[in-house]
């Protein structure tokens, strides 16, 4: 009897440090997996500073950097995917050009996330405005809702995908503010690549941050303001 | 045998009117596996022009589906004996045409495999998850009034579901509107003057589809159309095709009025290429100008030049539609006022659109599901206008 117990013991011992054998990496690599494991805090809003009296006509450093980081083919048909792009404008009363990046304005009232049927737009708590590719159904609303046309639909099979960059065939894409190199402590590709540091990117909340300051004192212009959407890219010298 | 002929003649023309509507809607369904194998870049639709022509057809479907119940309302809830008779055929092809229209909407999207997506996560801000809770309520509820006006015994509570049915549809039919009204940014839309119009564009193109649909049962059938009841829905069609033209006139003369709005509507009226042909000699002209001179001119206005008139007025429903979703698409999006803006991406430019077959043959397999409902409802169940054994009072057919 005795040894019937002591193998008894000996034997649910071991099954127990086995089980935790096997489970401890599975463990670790969950952990590993989801990164940090804080919330994204409404302390914090994201937002840019763009000055375009910096931004070089004919330069598209910011553009090519946003491609290559998110693995878009950087086509330029109606059908391609843009997620930013670089307009020229001239004021038809005076004449004055100038060019600018436009992409996704991150908006506090984001329309696209109004009109969205699943709820596949949506507004992180620190402003940044992606869509779920897993509920997005293909439905083109938000595009049709989206003041800054910044939304593009992917048209075709993709191939070769950044892993930290999910897209689907079928569903609407745009803009995310690099929300994988934010999440990490880093910036917005786009930002890093500017040759003459027109886009400023930091946190509108904080009033000691660079993005805040700079508002503080320059001119600063919220496209289509009228709206009241209260965007968190913001622009210089329009 | 020589009796039975007729009705041998009957039974092959049903079984070719459901091969062909079923080839139709084979076709359509093969269309939208295509689009889902390769992605909608076989569409002509691309990221300016992002919808095309399924949503012409489909929105066509789903406002006719509530304008044809009119017919429906005038009879229960108003109590016209001449529209009772047609209540029950009016309420089939509603659910016809909704079916129809809702799974060309459906077969378009970028991932129609997700459809049930739709129904578990539920954006209460969204006008179009409104949508999705109105035209199931509108399935439901025509299904409820068709029982209790062709079940005996439910009869006396087809006035209240009749009536519940008539605040529905003007409910779907604004919900429609909205879908366009809510859309602040664009120019051609963003109008508190849509659900309206589309209200009363509904009433003709229903009432027209209604038209066409009841007399091609008739001759199918071998019955013949009463000229007084013609008389009467023909001054009908008239008055809501007037109706619908003052509306769109209302929302192009509002536009006109605020000067922000002249360069879309000069795009639209004027100088943009399709869209003014189709609007003035597709809309006003012959789905509008020409039908009313059908009907109204002494001389006219017979069995045929009221057929003729519905078909010119769903051909000019058709034309609006274009008009509207993809004209108000193509004019570009002003997002720098006071700036001529370029890009890449088509910014200030017009948006090009050359819809494919595809497109046409998906929306025309909607077109086959709301036919193949209708003629295999009509062929099982009675809802053949009956106007003889009408008895004027009851309510009821003997």
């Amino acid at each position: 009897m005795s040894d019937t117990n002591v193998q008894r013991r000996q034997f649910l011992k071991t099954s127990v440090g086995a089980v935790a054998v096997a489970i401890a990496p599975g463990m670790l690599l969950f952990d590993m997996a989801h990164g940090k494991s804080e919330a994204v805090s409404s302390k914090v809003r994201w937002g840019m500073l763009i000055d375009t009296a910096n931004c070089a006509d004919g330069c598209n450093d910011c553009v090519t950097a946003c491609n290559k980081e998110n693995g878009l083919s950087g086509g330029l048909s109606p059908t391609d995917s843009q997620w930013m792009r670089k307009v020229e404008l001239k004021d038809m009363r005076g004449g004055r050009t100038l060019s600018l990046p436009m992409m996704c304005q991150h908006c506090d009232e984001p329309p696209c996330v109004d009109v969205c049927p699943t709820g596949a737009s949506f507004k992180r708590a620190d402003g940044i405005v992606l869509v779920d590719k897993h509920l997005c159904i293909g439905c083109r609303y938000c595009m049709m809702a989206c003041p800054y046309k910044a939304r593009s639909f992917v048209h075709e099979p993709l191939h070769d995908q950044k892993p930290d960059v999910p897209r689907g065939k079928g569903t609407v894409e745009s803009c995310t503010m690099c929300v994988h190199r934010v999440d990490k402590g880093q910036q917005p590709a786009c930002a890093e690549a500017c040759p003459n540091k027109s886009i400023i990117f930091g946190n509108l909340n904080d009033p000691e941050s660079e993005i805040s300051k700079k508002i503080r004192t320059v001119q600063s212009t919220q496209v289509r303001a009228d709206l009241g959407l209260n965007t968190g890219i913001r622009y210089q010298g329009i | 045998m020589a009796s039975h002929s007729p009705l041998q003649f009957k039974n092959r023309l049903f079984y070719a009117l459901v091969a062909a509507g079923g080839l139709v809607v084979l076709m359509g369904l093969y269309a939208a596996h295509m689009m889902e194998e390769h992605g909608h870049i076989i569409t002509g639709m691309n990221n300016q022009i992002v919808w095309g022509i399924p949503h012409i057809f489909a929105i066509f479907m789903i406002v006719a589906a509530s304008g044809v119940l009119n017919v429906a309302s005038i009879g229960s809830v108003f109590g016209k004996t001449v529209y009772k008779a047609r209540a029950p055929l009016a309420s089939l092809l509603s659910i016809a045409l909704l079916a129809g229209g809702l799974t060309v909407l459906m077969l378009d999207l970028g991932r129609p495999d997700r459809i049930i997506v739709a129904a578990t996560h539920y954006n209460i801000t969204s006008v179009f998850a409104w949508n999705i809770l109105l035209y199931s309520g509108m399935f439901a509820a025509v299904a409820i009034y068709l029982w209790t006006m062709m079940e005996q015994r439910m009869n006396p509570w087809s006035k209240p579901v009749g009536f519940v049915v008539f605040v529905w549809r003007f409910i779907l039919t604004t919900g429609t509107g909205l879908i366009f009204a809510f859309l602040v940014a664009r120019q051609a839309y963003g109008s508190a003057l849509l659900p309206p119009m589309f209200i009363v564009l509904s009433f003709a193109w229903g009432l027209a589809v209604f038209h066409v649909v009841q007399s091609a049962i008739y001759a199918w059938n071998g019955n013949t159309h009463t000229p007084d009841i013609v008389k009467r829905m023909k001054n009908l069609l008239g008055i809501f095709i007037i109706g619908a033209l003052y509306l769109v006139a209302a929302y192009h003369l509002t536009n006109l009025y605020f000067a922000h709005q002249s360069g879309f509507e000069h795009f639209i009226l004027v100088d943009g290429g399709i869209y003014p042909q189709l609007f003035w000699w597709g809309y006003v002209l012959l789905g509008n100008l020409l039908p009313l001179l059908l009907i109204v001119l002494p001389g006219l206005g017979n069995t045929k030049s009221v057929i003729t008139a519905s078909m010119l007025v769903i051909l000019g429903g058709f034309a609006l539609l274009y008009v509207f979703i993809i004209g108000g698409q193509a004019y570009p999006l002003n997002i720098f006022p006071g700036y001529e803006a370029k890009s890449s991406f088509g910014d200030g430019q017009i948006g090009l659109y050359q819809p494919s077959l595809p497109e046409f043959l998906l929306g025309c397999g909607g077109l086959g599901i709301a036919f193949l409902i209708t003629t295999v409802s009509v062929r099982v169940l009675n809802f053949i206008p009956h106007d003889k054994p009408y008895i004027a009072g009851r309510g009821t057919t003997d």
